[in-house]
């Protein structure tokens, strides 16, 4: 059992000059079977394992991991979490993410510092009016939390942006969902670590994936640089690399992978108090607990796994900050990174079965994964121990391709972030 | 307070030329040439920031944008102030003011800094353990944790510089002007090769600024004089550009670079205006020869970060360079011999040196030796263990190294002093190396990063390849340099040489305390330390990302040009691990923070995107339209009469259509000329009706569809001739049906002859419709029977106004008899004109998009984008009629036949009307069968369009309804946040079903 | 970040084209003979190879062809450019 945090923890330990302090996870080496195998040690993949050994009773569980925890796009995203979706089945599927984020520092005694600040969504022109009006519609009687403001309540709930009618493309109003918000992000990976490898998952790192063995439509192990892992059960979670992953197990997938690219400023005193999304214009933005500007900028068209997108991106994006926010023109862009990001034809992401007995894939989250993190884990652990989806992620089977049943959240100015 | 710690003479400031400045509300002076550190320290203050956790007090550590502790705020003015500023790069200019940030009431006195004292319980991540109970209360820890973070403070009105943007291409980039940087360029300039030097800093000169004269010689000349006539020599060379004030933010793939050259920040208020203050560079390089020099390491002890606790380099520059002395009593801290030439300097200058102390055992080198010869204590294997002092240190305690470098051994030594000059050694610059993409290699023996593989054509020399001694620079820059860009210039320079000493390294130095009790900096500004490290490694984060982002280390404003290798090497002594095998952490760009304002040049305000206008966009502003954004487009959305609201405008407006006559600018739609043998069966194969039979001189709407069966965009098209075709699309979809349309032609249907061309902007189009129209068009347009039976709905003549031919389609989106002219579009605001002229009999109204949404709503007809979503086949639209089940193949055909997309009761358009014909629903709302008390509700659809109609005299909706065709008559229910509207489906036309009016 | 060496045009920056996804996807000539898996693979499954991809890109910013890029995905590395019916250099 792991020793519990809390200011009491802290103030013993400081007497110990924090000597004492016991390991967040152990760093075992794998076993040579397991009852089921998560392949990529990201948010998504280590809430799995939690909930796989928390609410499915399975404990002889791996996390494997290429390299190290967190390190793909769950520390690479702009952190934002919201559930207004459009359709129903994205709607409720995020919502129940909402639900668990917001017991989710208690649930694993770990501060993932769920931050509810809002998320605005602002409108620029009548179309993005009418679908976002049509959406908070739909949010409210799906029993979602969100509001419609007109430009002077955009003007009051968050007065540093640029509600001047004479911009190019002036603010019409905006949907406000106040119960969306921020997390850190890399104490979510951290906190379902300690909490998965406390109930005896084990946590391997810099252990890559190099096949997938399987005897006719059944998985038998894979193949990874520290040896073959014997299991019944693979959940494949490697946001970017999905596909790669699909390869060895000889299935292909409706992905692309794309850069997608994020900035911050320099750490500032609090100037933004909310999370402000624009998809007109393509720019969001909101201020870390540090007090950075963290700033999303969109993919580039071209499927690269180089974690590099191009400057035209992160320029565009920035023309967009400053179009909104003409007081930022001052601030420096301290950092910028990219991530591989894995979309699919509808923006929906697939949590399913494959036709492969076994083998489970959770992928094509695009851009905005992260606010569904604990909810993704949730349902993929369900669905992996009872080989069938939970009713949450029955809509978002690979199935959707061949039959045409999408759940498309472009044209509904969702952007997917 | 005088410039009481600046030297007499000495130094390349302009002493004629004084400054004066505000620091926190003081009035200082320094001189032209001075930073705000060197002026500031002139006058004796060191302490100018708080750190960001502790709230320590700190002072410069550096002297250049690997600064991490002397950030201040800078100018007062709202609009102009600018957090983080690192005062080591300012140049100081008449009326600058600049105070300390993140303290208060004031840097002398900071509140916060009782986290100090609270330091034992806010460890690296102490966070993440606690401020979870009560669960509720996390809002208002945030509220006081982000009011304690951040470091300045943003502006808050508009910035009122300007920025600006330049394309450069060069055969070689060379980056860094110290020796290695003025050598590379000198060959490449010399080679006739198109060059581009830069530097970030004022000065040329690299680390050869602010040298040792004494020690330093280049060409028998003191280092400054070579700098200067190499300078000047190069810039007398045609070929070669050379820039100061010039950072490298980013080295992408392919040679791609983005500087940004600073103009104005250095010059007073009044130079300043009306100058570009950042240019953005795009650069194109063939080659690229980094020379960036290297970063000098401070040293890891219990209390490092006090201010007057300097680095070695910055402490020579400041003397050397800016004549200030940053202390009168000295103590140099070592592991190699280059701080002696430090010492050797301040000796020079008469400043007295306490002591160096040097970790090493010993050296023969020859700067050391000149200390010994001048007197100068040194002790041997020994370390500082503390700073002792608080806003300034007052002295240095000195121990012992056990013979294994791992503890301290014998008595304390108190050294009071009000300087430590402290030398770790110098790290490579590699950090644009590695965001190109280059792989580093750790030499196990100098305890450095240095270059070992690119793919670009790029070449590292000097420091940055880890050569420091000056003659082996300048040797080997010519032998690499020579080779890259083959050439064979010829090595002349003179370097004086002396012998060094060796190096010695130690991360973390042992201390007489327990661990956990002492205070040793590794990230200055984040307030991580050696502790927060081990805390790291302790609790499972093995990977050096793991660590940074635990600790924070690393991720402060200098970006960590200073903590990463400490944080390193202390994780490779505790972990046991090589350093080549733990990696680095990525340097990501930019090198140094650089402005949004100049990422974003000119690109704001009117410039944010382009604007489109019609030809006629001036009579719709000078007759007071108000204006509707369609994507970049600006189009007439309503023309409000004598102070009419909307509402009543667009009412006056789409019954003048119906009942006399009404105009709208349609110039935006798109339109594609089509033309070849093969142009029917191009159109068969993209919409999903048959166009083989249209006749010459007849139009035809048309769908079309993507591949996945969804509609696309629609239009009608034109037979002009038996192989030309004008294709019109939506505004939104001209470009992408063009691009789609292109794809397909040339890599799906190659053997199609057919041939596209975008002409949108080719004509303007004047839309006349109402039961005037004809007599309208009569007195325009020549050359044209205007009869029902000559020219009939849906076909086209060519007819002339005022000898200009024009293009005449009798086609309608409002459902009244209309007429479509197209004409070269700078002929479009006369014929708009002449229209309205001789409307005006006819009480002819211009209607804006709004009028025509509501006259083709009243009609039934759908607009691509409102009625569908992507999601939404032709079927689910009820035009089933549009779908040819003859042909044997369109785009999205096969989609159509899939499980989903065949299924009974998809989503289906259908018409509503509200029970009150005055309730008007709104664009949006949500369709139930059932009402319950509360949330979740069943939805069946949503409205997609909805007005009140002015000649129907009731409210009309356009909706998709699952099962909607089905369900005709029936009561639905629309839940609004606070009321229930009743609606009842019908039919989705609501006016002239017969289409009499069409064919008048 | 890119430059692609346009057959009909040259060496041009990136920003000047715009990409067309995987190439060497036929569209079938007979969609209505293919069950609704066949369907499903030619509209929305992909390699999506790291490594060399064979991929499309069209000049939109200049001469408007469509043209074959070999790139290897995990570096961007563009190998080679060949035009429309040809088939990759080996």
């Amino acid at each position: 059992m792991k020793n519990k945090y809390s200011i009491f923890s802290l103030i013993k330990n400081a007497f110990s000059y924090h000597e004492n302090w016991q390991r967040a996870w152990r760093d075992p080496e794998p076993k040579k079977t397991y009852d089921a195998v998560i392949v990529g040690g990201g948010g998504h993949g280590l809430a799995t394992a939690y909930y796989l050994a928390k609410e499915h009773n399975l404990k002889n569980i791996a996390v494997v991991e290429k390299g190290w925890i967190g390190g793909g796009n769950t520390g690479r995203n702009t952190t934002i979490i919201r559930s207004n979706y459009l359709w129903d089945a994205s709607a409720a599927m995020y919502d129940h993410a909402l639900k668990l984020w917001e017991g989710l520092s208690q649930e694993l005694n770990y501060n993932v510092m769920f931050s509810q600040r809002g998320v605005m969504n602002l409108a620029h022109n009548l179309h993005d009016v009418r679908e976002l009006k049509r959406r908070t519609h739909a949010n409210r009687l799906n029993g979602i939390d969100c509001e419609w403001l007109s430009t002077e309540e955009v003007k009051k709930f968050c007065s540093i942006i640029n509600c001047s009618p004479d911009i190019r493309y002036p603010v019409l109003g905006s949907t406000l969902q106040r119960r969306a918000g921020t997390a850190r992000h890399d104490a979510v990976a951290w906190g379902y670590a300690r909490g998965a490898d406390s109930m005896g998952v084990d946590i391997i790192q810099n252990c890559e994936v190099k096949g997938i063995k399987r005897k006719g439509d059944s998985v038998e192990g894979i193949e990874t640089t520290k040896g073959f892992i014997k299991t019944s059960k693979i959940g494949i979670v490697a946001a970017g690399h999905s596909s790669v992953l699909a390869n060895m197990a000889g299935i292909k997938l409706p992905l692309e992978s794309k850069p997608l690219q994020a900035l911050v400023s320099e750490p500032i005193k609090p100037i933004i108090d909310t999370v402000v999304m624009s998809n007109a214009v393509h720019a969001y933005v909101s201020q870390s607990d540090k007090g950075e500007l963290v700033i999303g900028a969109g993919t580039d068209a071209y499927i690269s796994y180089t974690q590099k997108g191009t400057h035209e991106v992160v320029e565009g994006t920035l023309k967009a900050i400053l179009e909104l926010y003409p007081i930022f023109s001052r601030l420096r862009m301290l950092r910028q990174w990219g991530g591989v990001v894995d979309i699919c034809p509808d923006a929906s992401p697939i949590i399913s079965k494959t036709s492969i007995k076994g083998l489970y894939f959770n992928c094509g989250w695009g851009t905005g994964g992260f606010k569904a993190t604990p909810g993704s884990g949730n349902l993929f652990a369900h669905t992996i121990a009872k080989d069938e989806p939970h009713k949450l992620n029955a809509a978002f089977n690979i199935n959707r391709f061949v039959s045409g049943d999408l759940v498309d959240e472009h044209g509904a100015a969702a952007v997917a972030h | 307070m005088s410039n009481n710690f600046r030297l007499d003479s000495g130094g390349e400031i302009n002493r004629t030329e004084r400054i004066s400045f505000k620091f926190n509300g003081k009035t200082l002076f320094g001189y032209k040439g001075d930073t705000l550190a060197s002026a500031l320290l002139a006058n004796g203050i060191h302490l100018v920031a708080r750190s960001f956790k502790y709230h320590r007090p700190r002072g410069f550590l550096g002297s250049g944008s690997e600064e991490p502790n002397a950030i201040v705020q800078l100018h007062k003015d709202k609009a102009k102030t600018e957090p983080n500023i690192r005062a080591t790069q300012i140049e100081i200019f008449q009326g600058l003011e600049a105070r300390s940030q993140n303290c208060w009431p004031s840097v002398n006195f900071d509140i916060s800094e009782i986290n100090n004292f609270f330091s034992p319980i806010l460890p690296a991540g102490f966070y993440y353990k606690t401020f979870m109970w009560p669960a509720k209360l996390w809002e208002k820890y945030e509220y006081f944790i982000r009011k304690s973070a951040g470091l300045g403070i943003s502006p808050t009105k508009r910035d009122p510089d300007l920025y600006d943007h330049k394309y450069y291409h060069c055969e070689v980039l060379i980056i860094g002007s110290g020796p290695a940087g003025l050598t590379a360029a000198m060959i490449a300039a010399k080679s006739g090769k198109k060059v581009l030097l830069v530097d970030e800093k004022p000065e040329h000169g690299g680390s050869l600024v602010g040298a040792n004269s004494e020690v330093t010689n280049i060409d028998n000349k003191r280092p400054k004089e070579w700098i200067q006539k190499t300078y000047s020599e190069l810039v007398k060379i045609k070929n070669i550009k050379v820039l100061n004030r010039t950072s490298v933010a980013a080295y992408h793939n392919y040679n791609y670079l983005i500087m940004m050259q600073n103009l104005t920040d250095h010059l007073n208020e009044n130079d300043k205006k009306n100058k570009i203050r950042q240019r953005l560079w795009k650069v194109r390089a063939k080659k690229v020869i980094l020379a960036t020099g290297s970063i000098e390491r401070p040293m890891i002890f219990d209390c490092n970060d006090r201010p007057g606790i300097m680095l070695s380099s910055a402490v020579r520059k400041y003397l050397n360079h800016y004549g200030v002395k940053c202390g009168n009593s000295v103590v140099i801290f070592s592991n190699n011999d280059d701080a002696y030439e430090t010492a050797l300097s301040l000796h020079g200058k008469g400043i007295k040196i306490k002591a160096i102390i040097d970790i090493r055992q010993e050296s023969q080198g020859d700067l050391v030796n000149k200390c010994i010869s001048l007197g100068i204590k040194i002790l041997w294997k020994h370390t500082v263990v503390k700073a002792e002092g608080h806003k300034k240190i007052n002295a240095a305690i000195v121990m012992k190294l056990s013979n294994d470098n791992n503890s301290v051994v014998g008595n304390k030594i108190k050294i009071t002093c009000d300087l430590l000059c402290v030398s770790g050694g110098y790290t490579p610059a590699v950090h644009l190396f590695t965001q190109s993409g280059g792989k580093l290699a750790f030499d196990e023996k100098k305890f450095y990063f240095y270059p070992y593989k690119t793919s670009l054509d790029q070449l590292s020399v000097g420091a940055c390849a880890g050569i420091f001694n000056l003659k082996k620079i300048v040797h080997d820059t010519y032998i690499k340099v020579n080779t890259f860009l083959k050439t064979n210039i010829k090595n002349e320079t003179v370097v004086a040489d002396y012998k060094s000493g060796g190096f010695e390294n130690i991360w973390l130095l042992p201390s007489n305390k327990i661990s956990g009790k002492v205070k040793s900096f590794v990230d200055f500004q984040n307030d991580a330390t050696a502790n927060d490290i081990k805390l790291a490694l302790r609790e499972g984060f093995k990977s050096i990302e793991h660590v940074k982002r635990y600790t924070t280390t690393g991720m402060a404003t200098d970006q960590g040009k200073i903590a990463n290798m400490h944080a390193l090497g202390i994780i490779s002594d505790i972990s046991k691990t090589k350093m080549g095998e733990l990696g680095t952490t990525t340097f990501r760009p930019p090198f140094t923070p650089l402005t949004f304002g100049a990422l974003v040049g000119r690109n704001v305000k009117q410039f944010f995107d382009i604007t489109r206008e019609t030809p006629m966009h001036y009579w719709h502003k000078d007759n007071g339209a108000k204006f509707e954004d369609v994507g970049q487009w600006k189009r007439a959305w309503y023309y409000p009469m004598n102070n009419e609201n909307m509402y009543k405008a667009v009412q006056r407006e789409s019954k003048a259509a119906r009942e006399c006559a009404g105009i709208l600018d349609a110039s935006t739609l798109g339109k594609i000329d089509i033309q070849g043998v093969d142009a029917s069966e191009f159109l068969n194969r993209v919409y999903t009706n048959a166009w083989s039979k249209l006749g010459i001189g007849k139009c035809r709407y048309g769908l079309m569809l993507n591949e996945d069966g969804m509609v696309y965009d629609d239009g009608v098209t034109t037979r002009l001739g038996e192989n030309h075709y004008i294709m019109t699309t939506t505004t939104g979809g001209a470009a992408t049906v063009m691009s789609k349309l292109e794809d397909y032609l040339q890599t799906e249907w190659p053997e199609l002859k057919v041939f596209l061309t975008s002409v949108t902007d080719h004509f303007a189009t004047v839309s006349v419709c109402g039961p005037h129209s004809r007599k309208i068009l009569e007195k325009v347009v020549k050359n044209i029977n205007f009869e029902d039976q000559k020219f009939p709905h849906m076909s086209f003549n060519e007819g002339i106004i005022d000898n200009i031919k024009c293009r005449v389609m009798r086609i309608s989106f409002t459902g009244e008899l209309s007429y479509e002219i197209n004409i070269q579009a700078n002929y479009g605001k006369a014929v708009w004109e002449k229209c309205m002229e001789a409307g005006k009999e006819f009480n002819i109204t211009p209607y804006g998009t709004e009028a025509m949404h509501l006259l083709r709503a009243e009609k039934g007809f759908v607009i691509v984008g409102q009625e569908t979503d992507g999601t939404v086949t032709p079927g689910d639209l009820q035009m089933d009629w549009i779908v040819s089940k003859k042909k044997y193949d369109f785009i999205g055909k096969r989609s159509l036949y899939r499980s989903d997309t065949m299924k009974e009761g998809r989503k289906q358009m259908v018409g509503l009307l509200t029970k009150d014909p005055n309730e008007i629903l709104e664009e949006g709302s949500q369709i139930v069968a059932e009402i319950k008390k509360s949330p979740p509700m069943v939805m069946l659809g949503h409205v997609t369009s909805s007005y009140y109609s002015p000649n129907l005299k009731k409210s009309i909706a356009l909706a998709v309804i699952k099962n909607g065709k089905n369900l005709k008559g029936k009561k639905l229910y629309i839940p609004m946040k606070n009321k229930v509207i009743e609606v009842i489906v019908s039919d989705a036309v609501f006016w002239d079903k017969e289409g009499s009016r069409l064919n008048a | 970040m890119f430059i692609i060496k346009c057959p009909y045009c040259g060496e041009r920056d990136h920003s000047e084209f715009s990409y067309g996804g995987e190439a060497h996807i036929v569209r079938p000539k007979q969609p209505t003979e293919l069950s609704d898996d066949q369907w499903a693979e030619y509209l929305f499954m992909r390699k999506n190879i790291k490594g060399l991809q064979y991929e499309r890109w069209n000049h939109a910013h200049g001469c408007r062809q469509w043209f074959n890029v070999g790139r290897d995905t995990s570096n961007d590395k563009i190998h080679f450019v060949y035009k429309m019916g040809e088939s990759p250099p080996k």
